[in-house]
């Protein structure tokens, strides 16, 4: 029991796929400046990433390894169109502002990182739940970011407005420059650090060191 | 001509795809801690790009697009929803094909680009810039310019970052920033750089 909440809460914190695996950062950056529009992004990753799981891993033992690639591709583009398709269908105007970054989970690393590093060694279920985990893991980050991001940058939480706006009679300023693209780097940045001073084993060598008294001396 | 020329230079710089639509972070942020090896990768990314967008256009123009097929016989047919799984399939044959003619015929520039050409079926910059293609409804032309463009800018992002990495690791970060935490902060400031070319118009 304790092996299925390491699976579906592991990815939370303790092994971030954005925070340490480095995986699906490009879709992070993109889709933040709205909460609503970014929520939409995580469900929809998630949902891939726990069926593709499921899928591959239901297949494993029939796939040769010399074409799993090809073969994990198109179950993964196959569940990317039903999404896309679903998502036009449903919620018209997000899925215009998500623009090209629905198609772009095909390539989202954490879909096909995940199928490759556990789906392919593991049972359909435990493969299902880690897929979850792994979504759940990049929605934490998402969602954080996008507060940041519009609380800041329009004043506002879904839509909904926070700090009345100057330009409405109120007395907030928005940061222009949370929209601007460059803030979710910062932010993500920011978290990352914020991260790793709260889990010290997450912190990476350094890979030069500097020796004592060098940066101080004039001789 | 004035015009592909503005094509061109508005793929590279006002919309570089790395820094200012953040396509193939992942890739950009693990594989630029070397010039050498960034270098080749840029190279590749350009040689793929140039192909797969044009090709992908023909795709969607003559098999795709709604009404594609009408030289068929079937004009009613729209087969657009069909465009990820064709994209993504071209890009991966593509990377495929140019392997092995690299590997037979120019042995040197295999060689070098080593492991990085299959890395780059899964690049979002690659199926990113095909999707914008046909949200942008290019022709075949545009489609070569800006596939072209859009590499050299990855490129160009790519090395740049390569060289204030290796410059940075002779600095003091603090200990919880090391790593990917600065290598953030750097992406945001270069971002914040290409910014200045925004409304630039050849």
């Amino acid at each position: 029991m304790s092996n299925v909440k390491e699976i579906l809460f592991g990815p939370l914190f303790n092994n971030n796929p954005i925070g340490l695996q480095i995986l699906g950062i490009c879709s992070a950056l993109a889709v933040t400046t709205k909460m609503s529009v970014a929520i939409v992004m995580c469900i929809a990753l998630t949902v891939v990433t726990a069926f593709s799981n499921l899928f591959i891993s239901m297949i494993r033992n029939r796939i040769p390894s010399s074409i799993r690639i090809i073969v994990q591709m198109t179950i993964i583009a196959s569940l990317v169109i039903v999404v896309d398709q679903v998502l036009g269908a449903v919620a018209y105007d997000i899925s215009k502002q998500l623009s090209v970054f629905v198609g772009l989970i095909i390539t989202n690393c954490i879909v096909m990182g995940r199928a490759e590093a556990f789906a392919m060694q593991n049972p359909p279920g435990l493969s299902f739940l880690d897929g979850i985990g792994n979504g759940l893991g990049y929605s934490v980050v998402l969602m954080s970011v996008a507060a940041i991001r519009e609380l800041f940058g329009s004043g506002s939480m879904f839509g909904i407005e926070i700090l009345p706006l100057v330009s409405q009679g109120g007395w907030y300023t928005p940061m222009g420059m949370m929209l601007l693209p460059p803030s979710a780097f910062f932010i993500i940045g920011l978290l990352i650090w914020a991260l790793r001073v709260w889990r010290k084993e997450q912190v990476e060598a350094a890979e030069f060191k500097i020796g004592p008294h060098t940066a101080m001396s004039h001789s | 001509m004035e015009y592909y020329l503005s094509l061109f230079v508005r793929a590279i710089f006002i919309e570089n795809i790395a820094l200012v639509f953040f396509l193939g972070m992942c890739t950009f942020i693990a594989i630029s801690k070397k010039i050498e090896t960034s270098l080749g990768l840029g190279i590749a990314v350009v040689v793929v790009q140039t192909i797969t967008v044009p090709v992908n256009n023909l795709i969607y123009q003559f098999l795709l697009a709604d009404g594609a097929l009408a030289w068929a016989g079937f004009p009613e047919v729209d087969l657009s929803f069909l465009g990820l799984l064709s994209y993504i399939g071209v890009i991966a044959a593509m990377v495929q094909i140019l392997e092995m003619f690299l590997d037979k015929y120019v042995p040197a520039l295999y060689n070098s680009l080593g492991v990085f050409l299959p890395l780059i079926t899964v690049n979002c910059a690659i199926l990113g810039s095909s999707l914008f293609m046909v949200e942008r409804e290019y022709t075949v032309m545009q489609s070569t310019v800006f596939g072209f463009g859009s590499g050299v800018g990855f490129w160009l992002a790519i090395v740049a970052l390569a060289a204030i990495r290796e410059r940075l690791k002779y600095s003091n970060v603090p200990p919880g920033l090391r790593g990917l935490g600065i290598t953030f902060m750097i992406t945001g400031l270069m971002a914040m750089g290409f910014m200045i070319f925004g409304g630039i118009q050849l």
